[in-house]
């Protein structure tokens, strides 16, 4: 009985430690913003670089966490991913406007904050140089300011061709075969398919993706990889360690008899900058191409 | 079993039936209070007090309050107490009937079917026919949910019941093996979905109350508050149970009607609650053990104190959930573990010498 009273004693201690720590935790997360100038709620990365790109970001009051270029919007209210949004949260921070990437959810919350009558304007996804002037456009149109988003689609038109002229210059039977791999950490490999910005920005580089049997992101066995014989392995670069360095990576059995790993050519870029397909796409289609093929 | 009968002196007995009793007062009070605790805090400033100040005195409130109040914030909370309310009578419900205190909601294959119903919705939910998806809309995720808890529970009872008799040993085992199936084939739908179904997955699968409306309200209220006024007459049954079957129906306990009634009563409160708020666990286990270290096995007290201190419980970790990171907002089912899985072990920890049997 005695020792059953202390050893109560000592968990009760260190529940209220766990309770301390998780009060301390709950305090210290609740981040104390003043709100700035701005009335709109930008939700989606891409959305965000046009809104800053056509130099309108002072309006940006609020934005999602995939919104992360330029650095500047990380220091703004951030009302949490794009598909899990909280309908509170969104009104919160008192939009006048919110402009939006087309997978923004879940269904309840937009509703809730279309109820609210705030004008709610969606953007099209898509992985083409039409569709980025396209992205422009809208985006200029909500915020007012149809004549510099012309200028801007225009200008990103531009260099998108220009980008084309030198990457689609390489031969077909030139093409290098390029594996995307979304994730190698622990389990198997997580590659990318067809349909989505990482084969579409492998082909604007003027490059092949390497895996073409299924769409989308999936995982691949380790014998497919093999077979699939990529030249260069793109992959997105991460801070803060997460993701597998180079000679880890390479020494996987799947990836060792492949040509990347031989001339170990591992390619990394921003997420965000390599698929966003927003105003700096052509710029990370000539890097993405220069880095495949050389300067 | 012995964590049942713990302490039962004569003394002790009376005392905790007293406060029991008088639980019932204070859990209705905390209730209350956390519902509109949870009115009133949210990641706007509506206000509910000068809101309703104003709209006593007969003003309008801007669309801006009503939205937050009336749209947003009520049918959260209301939901919240539901949800709650469900599983902690459950989990009451199912360590009684099963005589194990580990027993929760998950146990009888409800939250692996109503998963395997999400899952499926989420991913194959475009490529369904078009009149199908008009007719459900929005509510294809509770609906394919509730149908998938339902008919895993139909299932196991159907597999536990031989001659009349539902074999309690048989349904905890078989409810173990559909629960693997069910993984199985959430795990076939994850590895054909795409990335953006994966995130909704991981979203739903987390729990959440953020979309709460009123519509919902209307599907889970009903099938909730149904399910709990049937379960509020097992409490007899279940202090039967605790005695052994054979014992009960010496009792005079309709034992196979009990079991009927508790098995309904948990998959409706657990189908429906899963299936508008996603997976929240621990909720199920913590409140009726919390209750039962203060007032006492009886089970006619502790499952009306067990609805009370859930609803109010989950209520308070929706808070949590909304203002830890706001304007964004965590999913719930972290909030319940986070409390939950520590305050299972401080109980763990406290019994450890009663449970090493």
């Amino acid at each position: 009985m005695r020792s059953r009273a202390r050893n109560s004693k000592h968990t009760a201690i260190l529940m209220s430690f766990w309770g301390a720590a998780v009060a301390i935790w709950v305090a210290s997360s609740q981040t104390v913003y003043t709100a700035p100038k701005g009335d709109v709620l930008s939700l989606g990365g891409t959305v965000t670089e046009i809104i800053y790109a056509l130099g309108e970001g002072h309006r940006v009051v609020a934005r999602d966490s995939t919104s992360l270029f330029p650095e500047e919007v990380s220091a703004l209210p951030d009302v949490g991913y794009l598909r899990a949004l909280s309908p509170e949260g969104v009104l919160s921070v008192a939009p006048e406007l919110i402009i939006s990437e087309d997978d923004a959810g879940p269904v309840e919350a937009i509703d809730v904050v279309k109820a609210a009558n705030i004008p709610f304007v969606t953007v099209p996804e898509d992985y083409t140089a039409d569709g980025i002037a396209e992205k422009i456009r809208i985006v200029g149109e909500a915020l007012g300011v149809p004549d510099r988003a012309d200028v801007l689609a225009a200008g990103v038109t531009a260099q998108m061709t220009a980008a084309l002229a030198k990457t689609t210059t390489v031969p077909e039977e030139d093409r290098k075969r390029v594996l995307f791999i979304l994730s190698a950490a622990g389990g198997p490999i997580m590659a990318s398919g067809t349909g989505t910005g990482a084969n579409a920005i492998i082909e604007l580089a003027g490059a092949k993706n390497a895996i073409t049997d299924f769409e989308g992101y999936k995982p691949v066995t380790d014998e497919a990889i093999s077979l699939a014989a990529p030249d260069v392995i793109l992959m997105m670069d991460r801070h803060g360690g997460q993701a597998i360095a180079d000679d880890d990576l390479l020494s996987r059995p799947a990836l060792q008899p492949t040509p990347a790993a031989q001339n170990n050519a591992v390619v990394r870029m921003n997420g965000l900058y390599l698929l966003g397909f927003g105003p700096r796409t052509a710029q990370a289609v000539v890097e993405l191409n220069q880095k495949i093929y050389g300067p | 079993m012995a964590w049942v009968l713990v302490g039962k002196s004569a003394d002790l007995d009376t005392d905790r039936k007293v406060i029991a009793h008088r639980a019932h007062l204070w859990l209705l009070v905390f209730l209350i209070a956390s519902c509109f605790a949870s009115l009133s805090i949210g990641a706007s400033d509506a206000s509910l007090w000068s809101a309703l100040g104003r709209w006593m005195a007969g003003e309008l409130l801007t669309r801006m309050e009503q939205i937050v109040l009336w749209d947003i914030r009520m049918p959260r909370t209301i939901l919240g107490v539901l949800v709650g309310a469900a599983l902690a009578v459950s989990g009451t419900i199912l360590q009684g009937l099963f005589r194990n205190p580990l027993a929760d909601p998950g146990i009888i294959g409800v939250t692996a079917g109503a998963s395997v119903g999400a899952i499926g919705a989420i991913v194959l939910g475009a490529s369904l026919p078009l009149f199908i998806q008009a007719s459900v809309g929005p509510y294809l995720i509770p609906v394919a949910a509730f149908l998938g808890s339902w008919a895993t529970v139909v299932l196991l009872y159907a597999i536990a019941t031989q001659r009349g008799r539902t074999s309690v040993a048989t349904l905890l085992l078989a409810g173990i093996a559909m629960a693997a199936l069910a993984g199985a084939a959430s795990g076939i739908l994850i590895y054909v979905s795409d990335d953006q179904q994966l995130r909704d997955l991981n979203f739903w699968l987390l729990g959440a109350l953020g979309g709460a409306t009123w519509e919902k309200v209307g599907f889970a209220a009903p099938l909730i508050l149904l399910a709990l006024f049937c379960a509020s007459f097992l409490g007899r049954a279940l202090n039967g149970f605790a005695l052994g079957e054979a014992t009960a129906l010496h009792l005079g306990i309709p034992v196979q009607r009990a079991k009927n009634v508790a098995i309904l009563c948990v998959a409706a409160a657990v189908g429906t609650a899963v299936a508008f708020s996603g997976s929240i666990g621990f909720v199920g286990i913590v409140v009726p053990h919390l209750l039962r270290l203060a007032t006492g096995p009886d089970h006619e007290p502790l499952l009306i104190n067990s609805a009370l201190l859930g609803g109010a419980l989950l209520v308070w970790a929706d808070v949590a959930a909304r203002l830890v990171v706001a304007p964004a907002e965590l999913p719930i089912g972290i909030v319940t573990a986070l409390i939950g899985a520590p305050v299972f072990l401080w109980i763990l920890l406290r019994r450890r010498g009663v449970l090493d049997l």
